[in-house]
């Protein structure tokens, strides 16, 4: 047994079985701990089920704030039989496993370099209960209470969120402070505490809060101003639409009339839910869909439409394990080469890859500027594991100054002064030619929307030559995107390594830590974190200065890289692969691993490299 | 045949209200084959709008693809149009409805477009009663890739090729009354006299309204044994009745007094004056509706005119409570909860 103290550093699994009400008790967990001031990131490993099936909650404490996702379980919470024996074996030499103990562990079950805990909570919740929905739902809370001893958990802290959790339903607060307390009881009575693993109060965490990235980029639209979302329920995006809908129920209602300044439709498919948006955005009001890779596939026709007609529409995409239906809980960056080029024929799309839930509250509402001034979609590809766990975030913020861009809408005046309206004019030679809403001017400013070939007047016209003057026009609003998207972070203020790490969206935690795991070694990398495609001039030149720059991605196809092949030309050789496909979140430990063995060994002469 | 459309205009052409003669509701030359009942219906639609004297730039016209969704570019030229995809014009115009509810929504749509590709589409406006006029310009067949049969075509009916097909057709008034459509109406476009008041009491509909309209292929379908050619067609309807639409602020001068005869007030103050044929149908009664329809069939008729309404129902915006303003009118100042909300909310995540 280790004497090593670990303080504000380590991992809790929870085991639990799907439907038992265990993920709103380990949330408190994790939130007590978040309200100590200590950097906390949880996980919830759940199965494409509503009851019965197994279902796992990572906690990451981190001290030094790292937010990704680590391998080796400290302290084991199992309270599933069903997946014990695999469990057991997932625990780090040296650390703790809590268990119900009302039934014996079986001999196999044994492993000689953890410490058990047994608890007897169904004996504790069967002697103290009689209704047997108390009975397990009072379980959970039976655990949080035991742990918070084991762990220093400063009791006042549970007992608050206890009182905010049940806000309106106050005679629930006292039973479920009494089963926290059965816990307590338990712990102290029978065993040494706190553990050598333990956390201690910090103030590490200033103005930071903590949510997902769904509830952030719903918030979003409601700050940028969206009006019409339609969407189909689909895992892992369903949440980012409720989301909205929660907060435009607060804050979009007329207090006199009581009539809402929004409205949302469940479509009866992906498809509707697109062409809604669309047709909402073409007559002149902001409008989303979210969906995940299964409706991003759908959603293709009408893409090729909204592209061609130049319609601004926003879709988010919380991405998931494909393809078909895949892994549809667990996370995946692999819609990237999909949302590049949707629908058939010459498509090129614009999208911002948020990393943060801050970034999903912001980004959401830059994609309805950038929709309405490029007149086409922007999608924003999340992943579930941003959109549906909770992250430690800079505070959302907004500019009491801020505008919505709105984009060349022509007005009945503008449109009293025109001789004739071109609607796919390139009046001001940036591509971006200019609309007009339907019902501005009785005589002027209306034409013919069409996903057929057009002419700059929207007429029909299969003419060759008019056919490839819009298609090129199409190209050089694209290039235009390349300045109006949010521009790649980097780490750096001038290149000072051979090598460099290029990431982006979840995967820019796990690469942080990874960056300063091999600065303690020694081995140092330049970085840069993409956050929008098309790609802009930094990430050309950030690749162009280095001789390997290594890209980390959570799909097999290593589909960022073959945009970045693709869009800028640069030599496939000098871009490694790092990917991690799993359906799991990556991990520093795998970003070190794969990078190690791929890096030349020249790059490890100098300094005194140490595998990991 | 020409394919210049001539500007010329004689100066007494008479006007409507707004001063519009009809030629501010046409629109560009059609490219359908000579003969299609499609560029009758697109000629009642400019009819019922002049006679309405809706301003054109209030209309917006939607369709899908297909011969039938070409025909929006033939009328009404200063009302913005949007020819969208295959069976998908009613999510489109849902959404362009929500985005603001004062324009009247006039869709245009196919057999091939609403019955088969569109039928989800098709189905779900109409639970939603989607405040707009979807007109089928109905054929029983594939136009544009050279007359194969469509989901209506009747079982038995031959095609010119002389093949019969073998598969029951879809009754979308039927499947529209069943759905809950709160306005039913069924014609053929060569009786322009009964088009004509359906689409001006389809428009003044406060909900979603259907007409079915026989528009029979003169390449594909005008065939000896097909049941959507002219010949045919002209031969088997059977109308429930005349329907005549009064304009609002129009002066009632007759009663009616007899039970055949019904005047039926609008929201939008015009009036319906509906003279029943039928003894046993009666049009604010679904079950005689579909009662009639189905003896119809039984009969090998095609029964037109009005056959179901429900003028009390409560369209998209009324069931969702959304404001009056239109959402496309609303600005930062309504949108956006602003940064001390924001502040309120960061503090509900700590």
């Amino acid at each position: 047994m280790s004497l090593n103290i670990k303080v504000n550093d380590f991992v809790v699994r929870f085991a639990n079985v799907n439907g038992t009400g265990s993920a709103s008790a380990n949330h408190m967990f994790a939130k007590s701990i978040f309200r100590m001031g200590i950097p906390v990131t949880p996980k919830n490993i759940f199965p494409s089920n509503i009851q019965g099936l197994p279902t796992w909650y990572d906690v990451r404490i981190s001290e030094k704030g790292y937010l990704g996702r680590k391998e080796g379980v400290d302290l084991m919470v199992c309270m599933n039989p069903q997946s014990m024996q695999k469990d057991i074996a997932t625990v780090s030499a040296g650390g703790y496993f809590l268990y119900d103990s009302t039934k014996v562990l079986h001999s196999d079950y044994i492993r000689k370099d953890i410490t058990y805990i047994g608890i007897p909570i169904t004996d504790i919740c069967n002697k103290e209960y009689s209704d047997p929905r108390q009975r397990q739902l009072f379980k959970n809370i039976i655990y949080v209470g035991a742990l918070s001893t084991l762990l220093d958990i400063e009791f006042g802290v549970l007992e608050a969120l206890v009182s905010e959790q049940f806000k309106g339903k106050e005679k629930l607060i006292a039973p479920n402070i009494n089963a926290l307390q059965l816990g307590v009881k338990y712990v102290q009575e029978h065993y040494s505490y706190p553990l050598n693993i333990r956390v201690e109060r910090r103030d590490l965490l200033k103005d930071k809060i903590l949510l997902n990235g769904n509830k952030a980029a719903g918030i979003g639209a409601v700050y940028g101003g969206a009006t019409v979302a339609s969407w189909y329920p689909i895992t892992p995006s369903t949440s980012l639409v409720e989301g909205y809908e929660k907060y435009a129920e607060k804050y979009r209602v007329d207090k006199e009339t009581g009539k809402k300044n929004f409205a949302i439709v469940q479509a009866e498919d992906e498809l509707a839910a697109l062409g809604m948006a669309i047709g909402a955005n073409w007559n002149g009001a902001r409008s989303f869909t979210a969906t995940s890779g299964p409706g991003l596939s759908l959603m293709n026709e009408f893409l090729g439409l909204a592209y061609f007609s130049e319609i601004p529409v926003v879709l988010v995409d919380v991405q998931r394990s494909g393809p078909s239906t895949g892994m549809p809980t667990r996370t995946q960056q692999s819609d990237l080469l999909m949302a590049a080029y949707a629908s058939h024929g010459d498509t090129k799309h614009v999208f911002l890859i948020p990393s943060t839930p801050a970034e999903c509250f912001e980004m959401m509402a830059d994609t309805f500027d950038l929709a309405e001034e490029l007149q086409t979609p922007v999608m924003l590809l999340t992943d579930l594991d941003l959109g549906m766990n909770d992250h430690i975030s800079e505070p959302l913020k907004w500019n009491p100054e801020r505008q919505y861009k709105r984009g060349k809408v022509l007005t009945a005046e503008q449109l009293d002064k025109l001789d004739r309206f071109g609607r796919y004019l390139d009046s001001d030679n940036d591509g971006i030619p200019y609309r007009t809403i339907p019902g501005t001017h009785p005589s002027k400013g209306s034409f013919f929307t069409r996903g057929s070939s057009h002419d700059e007047y929207a007429v029909y016209s299969e003419d060759s030559p008019t056919y490839v003057r819009i298609m090129d026009r199409l190209l050089k609003k694209f290039e235009t995107a390349k300045s109006l998207v949010p521009k790649p972070h980097l780490y750096q203020k001038e290149n000072k390594n051979k090598s460099g790490l290029l990431f982006f969206g979840t995967t820019t935690q796990s690469a942080e830590e990874a960056m300063d795991l091999f600065k303690e070694q020694g081995i140092e990398f330049d970085a840069i974190q993409i956050k929008a495609f098309p790609f802009n001039e930094t990430v050309a030149e950030f690749i162009e200065a280095h001789e390997t720059v290594f890209v980390i991605e959570q799909n097999r196809d290593a589909q960022m890289r073959t945009l970045l092949v693709n869009e800028l030309e640069v030599d496939p050789k000098k871009l490694k692969k790092v990917l991690n496909f799993d359906g799991t979140p990556i991990t520093a430990d795998f970003i070190m691993n794969q990078i190690l063995t791929q890096l030349p060994k020249s790059y490890l002469k100098n300094k005194e490299a140490v595998a990991v | 045949m020409t394919y210049i459309k001539s500007k010329f205009a004689h100066p007494n052409l008479p006007k409507n209200k707004l001063g519009y003669t009809r030629k501010e509701y046409e629109g560009s030359l059609t490219t359908l084959c000579a003969g299609c009942g499609h560029d009758s219906i697109g000629a009642a639609i400019v009819e019922a709008c002049w006679e309405m004297s809706i301003e054109p730039h209030k209309v917006a016209k939607l369709s899908g693809i297909g011969c039938s969704s070409k025909t929006p570019a033939y009328f009404l030229n200063n009302s913005h149009g949007f020819n969208s995809v295959h069976g998908r014009m009613p999510s489109v115009a849902t959404g362009a409805n929500l985005a603001n509810k004062d324009l009247i929504y006039l869709g245009v749509s196919g057999d091939g477009d609403s019955a088969s590709i569109g039928m989800g589409q098709f189905v779900h406006v109409i639970r939603r009663n989607l405040n707009m006029t979807y007109i089928v310009m109905n054929n029983g067949c594939y136009g544009l890739t050279k007359g194969q049969d469509s989901a209506t075509a009747d079982a038995g009916s031959k095609s010119k090729a002389g093949s019969v097909n073998m598969f029951e057709g879809i009754d979308l008034c039927g499947l529209a009354i069943e759905l809950g459509a709160t306005f039913v109406a069924q014609s053929f476009s060569g009786d322009k006299h009964q088009l004509v008041p359906l689409i001006q009491a389809a428009i003044s509909h406060p909900g979603f309204a259907l007409i079915n309209v026989l528009s029979p292929c003169v390449t594909f379908n005008n065939n000896v044994g097909s049941t959507k050619s002219y010949d045919y067609v002209r031969e088997h309807v059977e109308a429930t009745g005349t329907l005549d639409y009064v304009p609002p602020m129009t002066e009632i001068t007759t009663t009616y007094t007899d039970d055949e005869t019904k005047m039926v007030e609008m929201h939008d103050g015009s009036w319906l004056r509906l003279h029943k044929l039928s003894q046993t149908w009666n049009p604010d009664d679904k079950i005689s509706a579909i009662n009639a329809l189905q003896h119809s069939h039984v009969k090998n008729e095609i029964l037109t005119g009005l056959l179901y309404m429900n003028n009390e129902s409560k369209e998209l915006h009324s069931l969702l409570n959304t404001t009056d303003i239109p959402l496309n009118k609303l600005n930062e100042s309504v949108l956006c909860p602003g940064v001390e909300i924001l502040e309120k909310i960061n503090s509900e995540f700590r």
